[in-house]
């Protein structure tokens, strides 16, 4: 329902107790450096893969940690490896290895 | 000539023929493995080549240039070119030596297998004829070359810096054993001839020894035991190899065969990958080679190491060797073997199994191909009597990560009246190159198709591209019929060649950098080169052309972070920077940031430099 251009929108608020960790706890494990990323965005800014999918390493990491693996898996998609955000990142995350890495831990449910 | 014992046979031939049995009947069955493993194309192409007389002449060549002369070690260092030749060509010539004396003197005996290795102790020749003396001195003549490789090879154990190494690989017990092995074998040899000179003959090494061992061992019995110790050395040596790195020597007959019918590696461990790994001879040129080894940590990650975790199935080690090399493939350039270094690196990444596969079906090409619908054409008129073809400019990834670079490609473009489109202006699609580095064979095809579907429908003539990561896949995995691949450096050497850009001289000094991936990759050597001594005096650096140093910020290492990475650059810099030059002048956008970071001098791209010295036609 929108009345003067204006709606009401729903809860965005995630249950963190609800989600499972674990996956994103071993993620951690084999890649400390993910929790050093500060979300400053020049990853997202360089990514070739933007235009087609909206992949940014930042809101990969993001939507992991809290538990919204789908759309990161979407994101992820069109991921074309080709490791600008590695070369950008101004904490010097090896990014393209902690995507691959995501690739492996991670598995997409049946029926998603 | 008569014979000593004329049963021909002693007990002490035993080791021998069992480690002669043993050897052959390991390398027979691994052969046919190999065989057995290749893919029923790549083994009707391996038999088809046996049958095509010119590359049989290149096979032959090989065996003794490689087997026996180590021509590539040679070209090395000399020293280590002797030690490795002296022995490897001294042995097969005794062992040539000795079946033709039996051949000539007990031709009956051929087809007793022990009979050439083990002839003074059964047969004796006088010496006196011309005949005799000549093959005793042949004999001795090359035992006596085999024996300085082996003083060589001991010195080389406690001074590598001589043969110009830096560091040598560490042996496993099982290469020790066979080490040791090896070097007894020979003196041994020479003792059980000596002892038996003044009966069966001997020349100038032989038949003096034997007179100096006459002062203390009067008894003929004393021959025995050391005819049995050289057997026994030699059951040592031949029941170890297997196991050692001594595998090499049979290894390496199959592989020149294979690698000249140009058989790929297509399977992570079997077929040519499995033959390749058991023909590292653990030379350890590849140790001093690896850009890598600039930190002394990474010495353990080299090819060497590599394929004895292979060997060993140390999956956790080859793993994390495999992920780690920046794959600028020098390795394999240098190995006088023909190990594929970086080629053997992929295939184990390719095994990895990974949950989430990326898919680029959802990418709408129709977007992408309307970004160049229009070729932009110069009204120059210093070109218009030139046949003008379309040019298709891809600036790839790494590019557009130095805009500096498409700025001054697209300003020469104009400059000489080009027919040009760029296709990825406003972002495009990676070439697939560095998801093929990582492994993934199938998602980088998938690229490869996207791309294809873009080019072919542009109707451009040449395909020009500033990145060497991305030409090496252009040239070796698109099917691109028609249109003509170019690197930018060759570009813009053939449109200096045409007369279309007039390039200024300047009075400053050039070193040129040769990226892994367009030099040792694609073998682009002399169209930079050209390009770079028409703008100015081009000095070369230490190291350069086929075994020029990768930056360190190369896209092949999956797990070497960015302040490891530092090290190398400093290395590779050091390199290049030996004659003081004022420029560095390099051709690739990966290589131009990453030395950019940590350069005294300043970094251009080869672009940059003939455009600011080029003026407007």
């Amino acid at each position: 329902m929108s009345i003067f251009g204006f709606r009401i929108s729903p809860s965005s608020a995630i249950n963190l107790d609800k989600v499972d960790r674990t996956r994103f706890e071993e993620l951690c494990r084999i890649e400390p450096d993910a929790m050093r990323c500060m979300a400053c965005g020049s990853c997202s800014a360089t990514c070739p893969a933007a235009t087609f999918s909206g992949m940014s390493v930042r809101k990969v990491l993001l939507n992991l940690q809290r538990g919204k693996e789908e759309e990161a898996f979407r994101l992820m998609s069109n991921c074309m490896l080709c490791g600008k955000c590695t070369m950008v990142c101004p904490r010097g995350i090896n990014t393209r290895h902690i995507i691959l890495s995501i690739c492996r831990i991670y598995e997409k449910e049946a029926g998603r | 000539m008569r014979e000593i014992y004329l049963s021909g046979y002693s007990n002490f031939i035993i080791p021998f023929m069992i480690g002669m049995i043993f050897v052959l009947s390991w390398c027979i069955i691994g052969a046919i493995r190999v065989i057995m493993e290749l893919s029923a194309e790549d083994r009707k192409k391996f038999f088809l080549s046996l049958l095509n007389p010119k590359i049989m002449a290149k096979n032959i060549k090989d065996w003794f240039c490689d087997c026996l002369f180590h021509v590539k070690l040679w070209k090395r260092n000399k020293l280590l070119g002797y030690m490795h030749s002296s022995i490897a060509f001294g042995w097969f010539m005794i062992i040539v030596i000795g079946h033709i004396e039996v051949f000539l003197y007990t031709p009956e005996r051929i087809h007793q297998v022990w009979y050439p290795i083990f002839f003074r102790y059964f047969v004796a020749v006088t010496e006196n004829t011309m005949k005799g003396s000549f093959f005793f001195f042949l004999m001795d003549f090359f035992l006596l070359v085999i024996l300085s490789g082996i003083i060589l090879a001991i010195t080389k154990r406690i001074r590598s810096r001589l043969f110009g190494m830096r560091r040598t690989t560490r042996p496993s017990l099982t290469d020790t054993i066979g080490l040791y092995a090896l070097w007894s074998i020979f003196p041994l040899r020479l003792l059980a001839e000596g002892f038996t000179a003044d009966i069966s003959g001997g020349s100038f090494l032989t038949k003096s020894l034997n007179d100096v061992l006459h002062f203390f061992f009067s008894d003929q019995m004393n021959m025995l035991p050391t005819w049995w110790a050289y057997s026994m050395a030699l059951c040592v040596f031949m029941c170890v190899l297997p196991f050692s790195r001594y595998m090499h020597i049979p290894a390496e007959i199959l592989l020149i065969p294979m690698r000249n019918a140009g058989i790929p590696i297509r399977h992570s461990r079997k077929g040519i990958s499995r033959l390749q790994v058991y023909s590292c001879p653990s030379c350890g040129v590849c140790i001093d080679a690896c850009p890598m080894s600039a930190v002394k940590a990474n010495t353990r990650d080299t090819t060497v190491y590599l394929n004895r975790q292979i060997k060993r199935y140390n999956e956790r080690r080859i793993e994390e060797i495999s992920d780690k090399c920046l794959l600028c493939g020098k390795c394999t350039a240098v190995c006088p073997v023909g190990v594929q270094g970086d080629r053997l690196r992929i295939a184990q990444r390719s095994i990895r199994k990974y949950n989430i596969s990326q898919d680029y079906s959802n990418i709408d090409t129709n977007s992408l191909k309307n970004q160049l619908n229009n070729f932009v054409t110069t009204e120059n008129d210093f070109v218009s009597d030139i046949h003008n073809q379309k040019v298709l400019y891809f600036a790839g990834c790494m590019t557009s990560l130095t805009p500096t670079i498409m700025k001054s490609m697209t300003s020469l473009l104009k400059k000489a009246g080009v027919n040009y489109g760029i296709m990825d202006k406003d972002g495009g699609i990676c070439c697939g190159r560095p998801m093929l580095m990582a492994g993934r064979i199938d998602q980088a095809m998938e690229l490869v198709a996207k791309n294809t579907e873009i080019i072919k429908e542009s109707g451009a003539d040449i395909l020009l591209l500033s990145c060497p990561i991305c030409y090496k896949i252009f040239k070796e995995k698109y099917a691109l019929e028609g249109i003509e691949i170019l690197h930018h450096t060759e570009y813009i050497d053939r449109l200096i060649k045409e007369g279309r850009l007039k390039v200024r001289k300047s009075e400053k000094s050039y070193v040129y950098h040769d990226p892994c991936e367009l030099g040792r990759g694609c073998g682009i050597y002399d169209q930079p080169r050209n390009v770079v001594s028409s703008a100015g005096e081009l000095v070369e650096a230490e190291k350069n052309g086929k075994e020029s140093i990768c930056c360190g910020g190369s896209l092949g290492s999956l797990t070497l972070s960015f302040d490891k990475r530092k090290a190398l650059t400093e290395n590779a810099l050091k390199n290049l920077t030996i004659a003081s030059p004022d420029e560095v002048i390099t051709a690739c956008p990966l290589c131009r940031s990453t030395f950019n970071r940590y350069s005294q001098t300043p970094v251009r791209d080869i672009a940059e430099l003939i455009d600011s010295n080029t003026e407007i036609n």
